[in-house]
């Protein structure tokens, strides 16, 4: 544990960058149909921090982290994981960048039904022919708790049993940050509760990088801080939140949209 | 319902596409084999009509010629010439003429070669006098008037450069003629012959060179205005009396038109073959398809069931949605038939026979093709639509889709049972003497178990080649071997197409090898001879070339081989005839009773089958029966033991000639005497058949290669056939991939958003592709293997007594199976390699 917790305080007291963006633009359509999911927003996302992205539905939150992962492209401005630039990549270099620098949890189908959960965990490594660390791997699948469901496929897993292997295959790799949309919004509060402890965890613990999209207010809870997405701009920031204040935050936001 | 049904076909344009091509071949298949074979019948039908006569009059024949068109009967029989006196008498006669038409009259072109008549004979005819008798017109010249003049169709003359005024040589049944080409001529109104090439003499050069002086080989009548043919033809027999055969202008046509059409009926039976390979193989494409279309909507179709949609409802939209297929499948398969039926008439000409007018496209064609295309696709799709209909409300509701996974039980012992029955009855069919029926049940017993037990054996099969795999390709190999192990049953139907294309091909490949290694061994242990005289067609040829080759130093004996027809005891037959002394020399015969010497004068040999199915022994009276109305006791004088180099009634020369056999031979066997210069002998050897371009000498290995040749010729033919069904296959697998593909959207994009690249992603796709036809490969090769053997055991009685497997090429057909899958995977890949990882990913 030692290690671990000396990797974290080095990178918050370097401050390092682990992705950001620079007056990012995302447009969708064209004329008449023309929508800005994101206008102008930079941002940067510190290392071993927890940041939770929120906003109502249409504010660009989704928007935001698919481009931000190098899973859509930027209409115009900057992205970087770590020191690469992003929107410089072709299709290849930015696959390799997202197998290797990425980690993902998604709402849902999160896990390739034919592999046994430990197959699903060791997924990105194997597609990218990479062994995985051994040592590290077992400290992962500890932490998750699911040591003896390790052989079981998907389908054999509980809703929030799959979302923890979600999270343990994510974690596996290693990542620069890790991007979860919306990882409790299919799951019930309870189980929803453990995900994102174990989230947070491995931020306090692992020095991992996450940025988590959601709508809800008690997921937010469990992050570092908070960024209020509106219309495609960073509207407001919170450090150190709870669920009455973002929650009051986002009442507030809705009042002064509908006054 | 119907505007849903609708909709949605029209919403998956790919997929109706690629299982409408199942049935768009398969009713290609039947109505362009329908639409050619009556194109086939007007054609030939018309074109007897105009080259016969109002009435003509022939020898009668003895007995019905089952063996038209053989060329294996020989017996001549002729008409003397005060007949056509006789018949130019009867009241109603406008003209009768004598003709003259034999076989065996070949033009040898400039350089000395015969015309290539691919098989078609060459004819001989007497140059007809009276224009209303004529069944050829001029084209070039005039008619030939004397012995040093012949005419030439011009299709013959085109071909071998001979021109009007030209010195040419023609090679008759008796002597080699030199003559001028006076005139070329075209036969009937269309100056079609079949590739046949015709000349013509006058009259008195035809007898006396084809038949004999006086006499023809039958008579052409011309009905004088407002006496009916059929009224001529009977005052005319009353004339002739019984011994002749009277026939009128459409009975020769339509006898003529029977005898042709069932020498081309292979042609129509080959390609009803693969029609139905073709819709059998392509049900299974539908059945698949239908059932991915249910899987894939079973949501939508519990909505509708929740919303008020009755089970009949849903199983009627999903009928209505084939029944759309199948009219729009069949209706371009009529077209593409149409086409088909074009491509065989330019390929007929190509052959020389020409169709002329366009095609004939029958209600019957029309009707058949789309009861067919329509009845096979909705019949495939029936229980897809059973298992929709039964699809409950409540599926709407929930968030996943569990597919619960049905167990296999009963199919596994129904396929077992089956495919058991099968080996049991194709075993007991063929071991032993054989018995037809059993061998055809068990073969389809045999299938019909092994397509049901194939989701059975594809768990193993796949765990067992994918296990590879993993090595090969890493995790990327893995999730292909597991994605092919997903759903058995979809893994089975796609590949099912492949194993019954390659379960044919593998069939006949065995009977094919064993039919050649048969007629080596039997060459081998038959043939005394050193040297086989014959023409590439099997036509006969002069006897002059037998008695040159005699006069060769060096060379020990000469057989002559001929062949007839005749009933023996009433039993028509196809016998052979030779010089009894001479037998030995060319073929070594084992006697079971009696010995060669028994064929003398009015002797005869039977095989050991013959006797036994015609109760014959030695010592025996048969009566000999000729069509020419000739007939002999003959007295059984040996039984030898049946092998298919000799015929099953071995007769004299003697009793051939006595009886009115052409003096024409089919063979000629060389033996060369010991201890000579071999190679001297056969440059003699070749000297004599070098002045005769009818005739080939082929040494043993040549002879071989000979006899094998037909095999090889028919495999060819049925191997190009079954690469048709091969490519139904393909697009069954293309089918099943891209639907796949589909169905895995979203893991698809799980896969790229983790890092999986395009080229990962297309390979993953590629190698399911390959594990899954590699299965129907080997589920094929081994399915095929078991009836070509036991095919090839059934056939042991019609020479295929030697049994080989051509290992190479089975080992080739399953790369070839290998090689699909990575052709069928093609498109499906591409599509999978571009998925938009957002699109995929995207939650709903």
């Amino acid at each position: 544990m030692t290690t671990v917790e000396q990797e974290t305080r080095e990178a918050t007291s370097t401050g390092a960058v682990a992705a950001r963006c620079e007056g990012l633009t995302k447009v969708y359509g064209d004329g008449e149909t023309r929508v800005v999911a994101l206008d102008g927003i930079s941002v940067a996302f510190p290392k071993g921090r927890f940041t939770a992205i929120m906003g109502p539905s249409g504010s660009g939150k989704s928007t935001l982290m698919h481009v931000m992962a190098g899973l859509d492209t930027a209409s115009s401005g900057r992205t970087w994981i770590g020191d690469t630039e992003l929107t410089s990549l072709d299709d290849k270099r930015l696959t390799r960048m997202r197998r290797d620098q990425v980690g993902f949890v998604f709402q849902s189908f999160n896990l390739v039904p034919t592999l046994t959960a430990a197959e699903n965990i060791t997924l990105p490594m194997d597609i990218a022919g990479r062994k995985p660390d051994q040592e590290w791997l077992d400290k992962v699948v500890e932490t998750v708790g699911l040591r003896e469901r390790l052989g079981h496929r998907p389908a054999e897993l509980s809703g929030g049993q799959q979302q923890r292997v979600a999270c343990a295959r994510a974690l596996a790799s290693r990542p620069e940050i890790i991007f979860a949309d919306e990882p409790t919004g299919n799951l019930d509060s309870r189980t929803g509760t453990d995900v994102l402890a174990f989230l947070q965890m491995s931020v306090r613990t692992m020095g991992q990088t996450i940025v988590m999209v959601t709508h809800d207010p008690v997921a937010a809870s469990y992050a570092d801080r908070v960024l209020f997405l509106a219309d495609g701009r960073i509207v407001d920031e919170m450090e150190q939140p709870t669920a009455e204040r973002v929650l009051a935050r986002m009442v507030a936001f809705d009042r002064k949209q509908e006054g | 319902m119907l505007r849903t049904a609708i909709r949605n076909l029209l919403s998956h344009k790919l997929r109706l596409l690629l299982s409408g091509l199942a049935v768009v071949l398969g009713v290609a298949f039947i109505s362009g084999t329908m639409t050619f074979t009556d194109t086939l019948h007007r054609t030939f039908t018309g074109l007897f009509e105009d080259a016969a006569a109002d009435v003509n009059v022939e020898p009668a024949s003895a007995f019905g010629a089952g063996m038209t068109g053989t060329g294996i009967d020989s017996a001549l029989s002729s008409v003397p010439a005060d007949l056509v006196e006789e018949v130019g008498a009867v009241d109603g006669v406008a003209a009768a003429e004598g003709y003259v038409e034999a076989e065996g009259v070949y033009v040898l072109d400039a350089g000395g070669d015969v015309a290539d008549t691919g098989g078609a004979p060459g004819i001989g005819i007497s140059w007809p006098g009276d224009d209303a008798l004529s069944a050829v017109t001029l084209a070039d010249g005039r008619a030939p008037a004397s012995a040093g003049e012949v005419a030439l169709d011009s299709a013959t003359a085109e071909e071998l450069g001979h021109r009007v005024g030209d010195k040419i040589t023609v090679l008759t049944t008796g002597p080699r003629v030199e003559a001028e080409l006076v005139g070329t001529f075209r036969f009937g109104e269309d100056g079609g012959l079949a590739g046949a090439s015709m000349t013509a003499f006058d009259p008195a050069t035809a007898q006396s060179l084809l038949l004999e002086d006086g006499r023809f080989t039958g008579i052409s009548v011309a009905a004088e205005d407002g006496v009916t043919h059929a009224e001529l033809a009977d005052r005319i027999e009353a004339v002739v009396g019984d011994d002749y055969d009277v026939a009128t202008r459409a009975e020769q046509a339509a006898d003529q038109a029977a005898a042709l059409e069932d020498q081309l009926s292979f042609i129509d039976t080959f390609l009803l073959v693969f029609a139905g390979v073709a819709l059998f193989v392509g049900s299974f494409i539908i059945l698949n398809t239908f059932s991915m279309l249910v899987a894939q909507r079973t949501r939508e179709l519990a909505l509708l069931r929740a919303l008020g949609a009755g089970r009949r409802q849903i199983t009627a939209s999903v009928l209505v949605e084939a029944l759309v297929l199948g009219l729009l499948g069949s209706t371009a398969g009529l077209v593409t038939g149409f086409g088909l039926a074009q491509g065989l008439k330019a390929l007929f000409g190509q052959l020389g026979v020409t169709l002329d007018g366009g095609l004939v496209l029958s209600a019957g064609t029309v009707t058949w093709s789309y009861v067919v295309g329509v009845g096979i696709t909705l019949l495939a799709a029936y229980l897809p639509a059973r298992r929709a209909a039964k699809v409950a409300p409540v599926a709407a509701m929930r968030a996943d889709l569990v597919r619960t996974a049905r167990p296999l039980l009963v199919r596994t012992v129904v396929g077992t049972v089956l495919a058991a029955t099968g080996l049991a009855a194709l075993a007991a069919g063929s071991l032993g003497d054989g018995v037809g029926g059993l061998v055809g049940l068990g073969a389809l017993a045999l299938l019909v178990g092994v397509i049901t037990l194939s989701p059975v054996l594809a768990v193993p099969f796949i765990r067992l080649v994918g296990a590879v795999l993993p090595r090969l390709a890493g995790r990327t190999g893995h999730l292909a071997r597991e994605n092919a192990l997903r759903n058995p049953r979809r893994t089975a139907a796609t590949s099912s197409a492949l194993m019954v294309g390659l379960a044919l091909v593998t069939g006949f490949s065995i009977i094919g090898a064993s039919a050649r290694a048969s007629i080596d061994e039997l060459v081998d242990d038959v043939l005394e001879a050193d040297y086989v005289v014959s023409t590439s067609v099997g036509q006969p040829f002069t006897a002059a070339v037998a008695e040159e080759l005699a006069q060769v130093d060096g060379v020990a004996s000469v057989t002559q081989e001929r062949y007839g027809t005749a009933r023996f005891d009433g039993e028509e037959s196809f016998f052979v005839a030779y010089e009894p002394d001479a037998l030995a020399d060319a073929l070594e015969v084992t006697f079971v009773d009696g010995a060669v010497e028994g064929l003398a004068g009015e002797g005869l040999l039977v095989s050991d089958e013959t006797a036994e199915t015609q109760g014959l022994a030695v010592g025996d009276q048969v009566e000999f029966l000729v069509q020419n109305g000739e007939s002999r006791e003959l007295r059984v004088g040996g039984v030898f033991e049946d092998n298919s180099a000799l015929g099953p009634y071995l007769v004299s020369m003697d009793t051939y000639s006595a009886t009115g056999g052409a003096p024409l031979d089919r063979y000629v066997y060389v033996g060369v005497e010991d201890g000579v210069d071999a190679s001297a002998v056969e440059a003699g050897i070749e000297d004599v058949v070098a002045t005769y371009p009818v005739v080939e000498l082929k040494d043993i290995e040549g002879f071989k290669d000979e006899q094998r040749g037909s095999i090889d010729q028919m495999l060819m033919l049925i191997n190009a056939l079954l690469a048709l069904s091969v490519l139904i296959a393909v697009l069954g697998v293309v089918n099943t991939l891209v639907l796949s593909v589909i169905e895995r959207t979203r893991e698809l994009g799980l896969l790229r958003a983790l890092g999986m690249s395009r080229r990962q992603v297309r390979r993953l796709v590629r190698l399911e592709s390959v594990v899954i036809s590699v299965y129907g490969a080997a589920l094929g090769l081994g399915l095929g293997g078991v009836l070509g053997l036991a095919l090839t055991r059934f056939l042991r009685s019609q020479g295929l007594t030697v049994t080989a497997v051509p290992g190479g090429q089975l080992a080739l057909f399953l790369v070839l199976g290998a090689v699909i899958g990575v052709v069928a995977a093609a498109f499906p890949a591409r599509r999978a390699g571009r998925l938009n990882v957002l699109d995929a990913i995207a939650t709903d």
